[in-house]
This record gives structure tokens, C-alpha cells and sequence, in this order.
């Protein structure tokens, strides 16, 4: 007696990975960094990614009803919350709630769903997300905390609840008594007055490197993106060459005018590019194809940064940078595709 | 055009194996060989019928040659096509020819073809067998006929017909003849137990094609985890006392038995895009096929068997067997013990490449060199699939350095000029991209059907240009009648002018002469 | 200001220069127009674009006289095609013209074929082989499913037949990508 079977296609193995097995491990990279941030400037940051993760899934609910998608599928695969999360890093930690609502409405609806959805947009989401709120709301997004221990935090977790929901600090308090510009504001706002890069490196903020308790930030980051790395979820090519790129750039720029630029490595711990080398400009949807492209686009987003920072008009260059290298991918993809076998 | 190979290039396809190298890209993928390695091999009982596929070939169908109640030998010619039959089909028993009919045909459409229905009658009876036992003196052309009669095909699974793959060797002129006996796809085992249990008939076989071709050496290729097989098939060759065989191991990463990949690994030169390995003197060959043609030379035997590995998890004893083709598959799962409780899927081929069978009274084919059979554990369920990432692993272990994913935006929008571009016509369907894909999309898939609509494309243009040129044929011959009826019209006026022309001058000179006449009165 | 205005009336004509020399330098020749639309048509002459053949449509098209929907055995793809290659709008088949229909060739009923020849001389492609008072068959594989040997026959003794499959000329369909309800078979996500 012949057997029936239900059959299937090429190959048949067993499913091995999937786009929310990465997606969660890029969330699991990232969880050094966000511990380390914590531990030196408050639960403001954990409140600023629980909203965005919020908002960024309410959005993609929306529009995947709208777009007559399948929505379990969608929500489920984390790119939305991969998106939330690394735009509340690049929040000041008080930032009101309204911040995280723009700028998850701009990336979700805007820079990826009304481009098609997952695998289709040009722009990486979190950063339009991010620049929109912070050409939109210049002030909000400088009001910035010092480095401090956890023993003493300015604010306690109901102030910092009190501040993000109503918008505005609790009483007795006051912006200009609290909050601190960061580093690389710092060190910006003191050459606009013609004063030299070591006059102020001697602010209390900054520590070896970069700003204190930054340059900590910074190394976990590091440390969850080479975990992803050997994990093979991303490849060596963009965080190496980014991060090599603004050093060879920084330290020609520096060598030529020792005053009015921070030492390479400076560079390297402050601001976002550690976090924008590993987990911003890796990006898969965005970025280069080839190994050689992204080669090309990890020293564009290098190239970039150095001179935003350097005499842009704004302290941190990485999310102009990567937008602005999401713009070339495709014509880099063109020029680098590689050689066919037997051609 | 590709640029016409260099002289290095060949140089380097002259020493084959003497230097090994490495192919893009690849997997390492677990074996599964062990478990079907166990027990030697073993013939497969004869059924109460057997049910011949006409279309097993890679190309077109043969046509039947036999009768419903026609008797054939063992060994007779039931079908063949092509302008030298170069795909012949035989009758594996001895038996009467019950019926010709459609049935399923283990096609991967999974749709009913031509069978020859073959009920045997238990004898068992060769035909008339020519062997051809003084090979090493016979004509070379005389050993490529008996390969093209002997209806022997590449039973590494292309199936594609031998005879003219030799007969184009012969005339392009080949130094190195390779051997593949480098399996990669995991599960199957045959040619391993094949090298393992037959060695002398490969040796046999490798000298008989060497022969036909002209070529110089023989170059066996097999993977480097395969110990015993190593000894055995150097005990071969010593006792052939051939001199001109080596015996190559090659790293074994999926699909090192590719064709291609394999001259690459042994030689370090890319087979030109559209080229073949002819190209660079080489000639490939499956050391199945080597056994076949040893045993149509030497015995006069047709193929009408050939080893099929039976194993998965869905059966209880996996193993190696010999199996006439035409052979249900159920018959072979019975001998191996039958299936187990969670058999879920039947595949003929691998797990990479092998294609779904909806039942198992499909017949043994001359492709069939695995039936796996898996558990619902094993195989991917229906996935959704997701839209691509781009995170590139596709590209990262393609074997033909191509972008899948490019491919596949590409198929999917239909951009038929830039697909041919980015080279899908390279594509080896081997299943390492889709193999690795987090978005689960049926890379493999998608590719097939870009070729399928490659070539219709293609097809529809050649006939579109057929049309025309019937059409400004008809024109021209339709614009000539007219020219012609037109000249002839003329023509005919012409002639009435003359003639009406003569009759005026002949009425003149008459009444000439008459007025003469008178005059002269 | 002047300054301004100067220098940009001098950049736009270094660029506007520059660009007429380059638009001139690597200028590619093409066919024209008319060879490049003809070869997208699918070359049945069958008329059901209203003009005597492919060749007096692509004209037609060329000088902006036809539009290009009118062709129902190039189907949407044609349209498709016609439309990328000349930058218009792809418009959907014009319903006066015909119907999309699949590929169908022509056979002639043998035992009622009186042989008039008539449908011989309305084959644009001659594809119809006989004489008169003698047998007429239509050779397959050159018939391009024009229908216009039709109507001229007396006797109604020609059919429209899809051509046989053959299993060897199977290929691989399309996949089916099917995630939910929601999206139909086949759609991109």
C-alpha cells in the first residue's frame, strides 16, 4: 500500500535563525551599555526606552492595520523595538515624553513603513527619528546630567517620572541647576569662545578619555558589539573601519592644530560613535551589501563625523553622518558588487 | 564573452590536484552519512511491477520502442530519443510489457508521465550481451558508441546524458579526467559505499573513459573524511597497475562536489562563466557513471540499476541498496525496515537540493541517488517569510560569488535585464543562501523560476523573431506575385500593341502590293 | 549682490557648457525608436490593434498616433514594456481592442477542409500549408494564434486549441509567498 506525504521545498532542514532571534540579540548587546548608562546618570534612560519602545510599537501597530499587513508577524520580529531602543539612547535621560512620541511617529510612520516597511527603507529609522527631534526641539535635547554614582543622583526615580510625563521639573528645581552639557558640547562651546581644547579638558566632566562615565558607556557598547561580532550578526567591517577612520582623520586634524582638537581617542569615547560604529551604521537594511561597500560607507560615516564635529554646527555628527551615507549606499552597492565565479 | 582563458590558466588546469585551494563561501554542514554506512549493500527484490519513466533524462523524453504485451530481455531497449539516441532507456528485467501509461514519475512537478509498466517474469534473462572485452585496443569511437547505447547518464544527480558530454570531451581534446566521488550533500552515501565495495570496477571504469576521451590521466576526487575509502581505492589502482590515477581528498564544505567548485579546489582556476570545464581539458564525471560505463564496456550491460541510499530518521534501518530503475520506492523502504512512527517527509535527492515526492509509489529513477525520508523535526515548517534584511549572509556563502539577495529584489520586480547582469545564469542552485536566510525566504526557489523565466522569455523571442521573418517573407513573396502579374500584364499589352503593330503593317504592305497590283493593270 | 549675480550667470554657463559638450561626447547611438518598439511587440500581425500588422503599429506608436495598450497578445507586460521603454504611463489593455487571452494555436479539422485556400492567403505568416482542392493543416509551432484564418473559412472547420504540454518543457513556477490571509498569493510584502 503506497504512503502519502505533504510535501515542501528545497532545503529541507531545520529552521535555524530568525530575523527576531538577531533582533534580539542586538538587544541583548545592548544591554552593558544601557546598565553602565543607569549606573551614571539615573533611570531617566530606562523611563525614556520603555516609552519608545511603546510608542515605536503602537505606531508599527497602526500602520501594519493600515497597510493590511500580517501584524503578529511584524510586531514580533523586534525591529521596532530594536529602532526604539537605540533612538532613547541618543535621548537626554529628562527628555519629556513628547520627545519620544515625535521621534517614534517620525521613524516608525515616516522613515519606515510609508518606505515600504521592514528590508524597505533607504533611511535608517532611529536616526530620522532622532535628528527630527532634535532639529525640532534644539532645547529639550540639550538639557543634558552630569556623570554621578548612584548614591547620589540629583534626581530620585519619582522626579525623574514627575519631569518626563509633565514635561518640567519638579519644584525647587531648576534646569540650569542640574543639568550639564556634555562633553563634546563642552568642548565646542569653549572654542567658540577662542579658548583651547585642554582648557576644557579640565572641566570635573571629563575623565581619561572621553567625558566621565561616557567613556565607561562607551566601552560596554564596545563590548556588546564585539559579542555580535562573534556571534557573526554583524561583520567586523563597519565598527572597525568607522572607528579607525575618525582615529586616522583625528589624529592628522589634531597633529595639524593640537589647540582646537581633542586627541583621537578623545573622539573616539565621546559622543555616539562608538554606539553608531556597532550598532547604528551595521544596520543591514540601510547599509552596504558587499564587504568592500561597507568598507566605503564605514569610512563615509568616519569621514563625516570628524567634520561635523569638527566644524559642523553641531556637536555630534554620527546621525547626519550614517543618514547621510544611507543616501549613497545604493550607488556604493552599484561600484562594489563583486566579481562573478568564471567571470 | 568572457576573455579567452590565459596561458596560466591552463597551465594550472594541467596540474589538477597537485596543489589544493578553497571556493567562496559554502557551509559546513552536518554529515548524516554514518547511519546508511553500516550494512554492506544489498539488491533490491524484484516487484510485481516495474513502471520505466520515458522522461529521466535532463532535456527532452524518450519515446517507447516496445508494445503492451511486447516480451523484453533484461537489458532490451524500451525507449530512447534523440538524433543518435543519446538517451536510451532499457527494460530492467526480463518480463512482459503490461501497458504504457501516465503515473506519477518521481518529477519534481510532482505530475504524471509517460511509464513503460513492466511485469517480470521471474527469469531474470540478459539479452543479447556484446561485450567489449579487449577495450584497451578498441577504437575510442567504437567505446563512446557503447557508452551512448548503454543509455548511461551522470548519476551524480545532474542526469545529464554521457554520451555527448564525451563526445564533446573527445573533440575539444581533455588531458585530466576527474573523477567525483567527493559527495557533499549530507545523508547520501552511495558513491562512498559504492568506492568502499566496487573500487576495481571505478579503476575499470576511469581507464575504459580515459580511453574514450584521450586523456592523459585520471584524477579521483572524494571528501577527506572518507578514511576507508581512501586504502580501498588505492588497493584498486595498484592491482590495475594503471599508473595515471591519483587519488585526491578534498576539504569537505558544501557543495565541494559542485562541478565547478571542485575544478576550482583542485586547480585554482574558475570554469569561465557559460563555459564548461571542456574549456580547461578537463572532463567530470560521477564515479557512479565510471561503474556504469565499466560495466556497459566490459559486461555489455545497459544501465538498468544504480545504488540508491535509503535513510532520514523517518526509516528504521538506513542503508545502502542496488535498485532497478523503475523500482516503487516503497519497495526499497520495506527492505530497510519500513518507516518509523514520525516519518514526515519524503525527499528524493538531499536535504539541499532534493525536491518533495507526494507518494511513495513513485518509481526509482536514474537521478534517484537518495530517498530521505524526515521527521516533522527536521524540516522547516511553513514558514512565513519575512522581507529581506540585506545583512548579506546570502552573499557571504555563495560558492558562485553572486548577491542573492540583489537576485531575488531583482526576479521579484521582474528587472529581467539586470538579473542576467548580476549573472543568475551562474547560479548553482545549491541552497547555501537560502540555507542561511533569517528571513526565510525560498531563495532557491526564486531563482529556479528566474531561470524558468529567463529561458521562456527567451523562447517567446526567438519564436516573436520566427514570426517576423515568416511574416516579411510572406510579404515580400505576396509583393513579388504582384510584380510578376504586373509584368506579365504588361507584357501581355505589349505583345497585343505588336501584334496589332504587325496586322497594321501587314494590312499596309498588302495593300501595297495590291495597289500595285492594280497600278500595274 | 552684482557680485552674486555674476557669479552665478558665470557658473551656470561653465555648467551649462560643460554639460552640452558631455551630452555630445558620450552620446549613445541607439536604434530607433520605431525597431526598438517593434521588437516588443509580440509579432502575431494578428490586427486586433485596429492596424495591418505589427510593424504600421509600432509607426503608429512612434509618431505618437496609437497608444500603446492596444495590443492584447503582448498582454500587461507588453504594455508594461512599451511603457518603461518610451517613459509613459502604463495604461490597462483598452477592452475595445480584445482580451488578454493565453497562447492558443489554430487546427484545422481535416475531414472538413474542402480546400479553398482561403485561409492560406489571410495567414500573416504562412503558416498554413496546402493548395486548392488539397488538404490545409496549420503547421503548429509556427502558428502565432491571430485568429484571422477564422472567418474566411466557408466551412467553420478551424478551432483555437491550447497547445500540448509537454512535461519535458516544465519549468519551476513562481513561489508562493504566503504569510496570512491578509496578503493574496504571490503579492510582495
Amino acid at each position: 500500500m503506497s504512503r502519502k506525504f505533504d510535501t515542501g521545498g528545497a532545503p529541507h532542514f531545520p529552521p535555524h535563525s530568525t530575523v527576531a532571534s538577531v533582533m534580539q540579540q542586538v538587544l541583548y548587546a545592548l544591554v552593558p551599555g544601557v546598565v553602565a548608562y543607569v549606573w551614571f546618570f539615573g533611570f531617566g534612560i530606562l523611563v525614556q526606552i520603555l516609552l519608545a519602545v511603546a510608542f515605536a510599537l503602537m505606531f508599527e501597530w497602526i500602520m501594519l492595520r493600515l497597510r493590511k499587513q500580517p501584524v503578529r508577524l511584524f510586531l514580533g520580529d523586534y525591529s521596532a523595538v530594536v529602532t526604539a531602543v537605540l533612538f532613547a539612547l541618543c535621548l537626554p535621560p529628562l527628555a519629556p515624553w513628547w520627545v519620544a512620541f515625535t521621534g517614534m511617529l517620525f521613524a516608525i510612520v515616516l522613515a519606515k513603513h510609508l518606505y515600504g516597511g521592514l528590508g524597505h527603507n533607504v533611511f535608517n529609522p532611529a536616526m530620522v527619528g532622532y535628528v527630527v527631534v532634535l532639529i525640532g526641539f534644539p532645547q529639550v535635547m540639550s538639557l543634558w546630567l552630569p556623570p554621578a554614582s548612584p548614591a547620589d543622583y540629583t534626581l530620585g526615580l519619582g522626579a525623574v517620572l514627575h519631569t518626563i510625563f509633565l514635561g518640567h521639573l519638579p519644584a525647587g528645581m531648576t534646569w540650569d541647576a542640574i543639568s550639564q552639557a556634555t562633553p563634546l558640547d563642552t568642548i565646542r562651546a569653549t572654542l567658540a569662545t577662542g579658548g583651547m581644547v585642554s582648557e576644557a579638558r579640565e572641566s570635573p566632566i571629563f575623565g581619561d578619555f572621553g567625558g566621565l562615565g561616557w567613556e565607561w558607556i562607551a566601552n560596554f557598547y564596545a563590548l556588546g558589539g564585539l559579542w555580535l561580532i562573534w556571534r557573526r550578526v554583524i561583520s567586523w567591517h563597519i565598527p572597525v573601519m568607522t572607528i579607525a577612520t575618525v582615529v586616522a582623520l583625528g589624529l592628522v586634524v589634531y597633529l595639524a592644530d593640537p589647540g582646537s582638537n581633542p586627541a583621537p581617542l578623545q573622539h573616539v569615547f565621546s559622543g555616539a560613535l562608538v554606539l553608531g560604529a556597532f550598532f547604528i551604521a551595521t544596520d543591514p537594511v540601510t547599509g552596504c551589501v558587499s564587504n568592500r561597500g561597507r568598507l566605503i560607507f564605514a569610512a563615509g560615516v568616519g569621514i563625516l563625523t570628524l567634520v561635523i564635529r569638527r566644524w559642523g554646527g553641531y556637536p555630534d555628527g554620527v546621525a547626519f553622518a550614517v543618514l547621510l551615507m544611507n543616501m549613497a549606499a545604493p550607488l556604493i552597492d552599484r561600484y562594489t558588487r563583486p566579481r562573478i565565479f568564471g567571470q | 564573452m568572457n576573455p579567452p582563458l590565459s596561458h596560466e590558466q591552463l597551465e594550472r588546469a594541467r596540474n589538477a590536484g597537485s596543489q589544493l585551494h578553497h571556493f567562496h563561501g559554502g557551509l559546513r554542514l552536518r554529515h548524516n552519512k554514518k547511519i546508511s554506512c553500516e550494512l554492506p549493500l544489498e539488491a533490491t527484490p524484484l516487484p510485481p511491477r516495474l513502471f520505466v519513466p520515458m522522461l529521466q533524462h535532463s532535456g527532452l523524453s524518450a519515446e517507447p520502442t516496445v508494445k503492451p504485451g511486447q516480451h523484453v530481455f533484461k537489458g532490451d531497449q524500451i525507449g530512447y530519443y534523440g538524433v543518435k539516441e543519446e538517451m536510451a532507456v532499457h527494460a530492467p528485467t526480463s518480463g512482459t510489457v503490461r501497458l504504457l501509461t501516465r503515473r506519477p514519475i518521481s518529477h519534481p512537478s510532482g505530475e504524471d508521465g509517460l511509464c513503460v509498466v513492466i511485469e517480470p517474469d521471474g527469469l531474470d534473462q540478459w539479452t543479447q550481451l556484446d561485450p567489449i572485452e579487449t577495450w584497451h585496443h578498441a577504437d575510442p569511437a567504437r567505446l563512446r558508441q557503447r557508452i551512448r547505447e548503454a543509455g548511461i547518464v551522470g548519476l551524480g544527480g545532474a542526469v545529464f546524458p554521457t554520451a555527448i558530454k564525451v563526445d564533446d570531451a573527445h573533440e575539444r581534446g581533455i588531458h585530466t579526467l576527474i573523477l567525483n566521488g567527493s559527495e557533499c550533500e549530507p545523508y547520501i552515501s552511495c558513491d562512498e559505499m559504492l568506492m568502499r565495495e566496487q573500487p576495481d570496477s571505478i579503476v575499470l571504469g576511469a581507464r575504459i573513459l580515459q580511453r574514450a576521451i584521450g586523456a592523459s590521466r585520471t584524477i579521483i576526487a572524494i571528501e577527506d573524511q572518507m578514511g576507508a575509502v581512501d586504502q580501498s581505492l588505492k588497493a584498486a589502482v595498484m592491482k590495475s597497475g594503471a599508473d595515471d590515477i591519483d587519488i585526491v581528498k578534498v576539504t569537505t564544505i558544501y557543495p565541494e562536489g559542485g562541478e565547478k567548485q571542485l575544478i576550482q579546489v583542485l586547480t585554482g582556476v574558475e570554469v569561465p562563466s557559460g563555459g564548461r570545464p571542456a574549456d580547461l581539458g578537463l572532463l567530470c564525471q560521477n564515479v557512479a557513471t565510471a561503474t556504469a560505463v565499466a560495466k556497459a564496456v566490459v559486461e555489455g550491460k545497459p544501465l538498468i540499476e544504480r545504488i540508491v541510499t535509503v535513510t532520514g530518521s523517518g526509516i528504521r534501518q538506513p542503508r545502502n541498496l542496488v535498485a532497478r530503475i523503475g523500482t516503487p520506492i516503497e519497495i526499497l523502504v520495506d527492505q530497510c525496515g519500513g518507516y518509523t512512527e514520525d516519518a514526515a517527509r519524503l525527499v528524493l535527492g538531499g536535504p539541499m537540493m532534493g525536491y518533495a515526492l507526494s507518494s511513495d509509489s513513485n518509481p526509482v529513477i536514474k537521478a534517484a541517488n537518495c530517498i530521505l525520508v524526515l521527521s516533522e523535526l527536521e524540516i522547516e515548517p511553513p514558514q512565513p517569510e519575512m522581507p529581506c534584511i540585506r545583512c548579506g549572509e546570502c552573499a557571504r556563502v555563495c560558492p558562485a560569488l553572486l548577491l542573492p539577495q540583489a537576485l531575488n529584489w531583482q526576479i521579484r520586480s521582474q528587472q529581467w535585464d539586470e538579473v542576467l547582469e548580476y549573472g543568475l545564469k551562474d547560479c548553482i542552485e545549491c541552497g547555501c543562501c537560502d540555507f542561511v536566510c533569517h528571513s526565510h525566504i525560498q531563495l532557491v526557489d526564486w531563482f529556479r523560476y528566474g531561470k524558468a523565466e529567463l529561458r521562456s522569455q527567451q523562447a517567446e523571442r526567438g519564436k516573436a523573431e520566427a514570426a517576423r521573418a515568416r511574416f516579411e517573407a510572406r510579404e515580400a513573396r505576396l509583393a513579388r506575385e504582384k510584380q510578376e502579374r504586373r509584368q506579365r500584364l504588361e507584357q501581355k499589352k505589349q505583345d497585343l500593341r505588336d501584334q496589332a503593330d504587325m496586322k497594321k503593317k501587314l494590312a499596309e504592305s498588302i495593300e501595297r502590293v495590291q495597289s500595285r497590283k492594280d497600278g500595274g493593270k | 549682490m552684482l557680485n552674486a549675480v555674476i557669479a552665478i550667470t558665470l557658473l551656470g554657463s561653465l555648467f551649462g557648457l560643460g554639460l552640452g559638450w558631455a551630452a555630445r561626447k558620450f552620446r549613445v547611438e541607439s536604434d530607433p525608436v520605431v525597431d526598438q518598439i517593434d521588437a516588443l511587440l509580440p509579432q502575431t500581425q494578428c490586427g486586433q490593434c485596429n492596424f495591418p500588422g505589427c510593424r504600421p503599429y509600432a509607426e503608429a506608436i512612434a509618431r505618437g498616433e496609437a497608444e500603446i495598450n492596444q495590443c492584447p497578445p503582448g498582454g500587461e507586460a507588453g504594455i508594461k514594456a512599451l511603457a518603461d521603454l518610451l517613459g509613459v504611463e502604463a495604461k490597462p489593455l483598452n477592452p475595445d481592442n480584445g482580451e488578454e487571452k493565453g497562447k492558443t494555436v489554430a487546427v484545422i479539422d481535416e475531414p472538413a477542409c474542402i480546400g479553398c485556400t482561403l485561409c492560406i492567403q489571410a495567414c500573416p505568416v504562412d503558416a498554413i500549408v496546402g493548395a486548392a482542392k488539397l488538404m490545409h493543416t496549420v503547421i503548429e509551432s509556427e502558428c502565432t494564434g491571430c485568429e484571422l484564418c477564422l472567418p474566411p473559412c466557408p466551412v467553420d472547420c478551424i478551432d483555437l486549441v491550447e497547445p500540448k504540454r509537454n512535461l519535458a518543457d516544465w519549468q519551476w513556477p513562481r513561489p508562493v509567498v504566503q504569510y496570512s490571509k491578509n496578503l493574496s498569493a504571490g503579492e510582495s510584502p
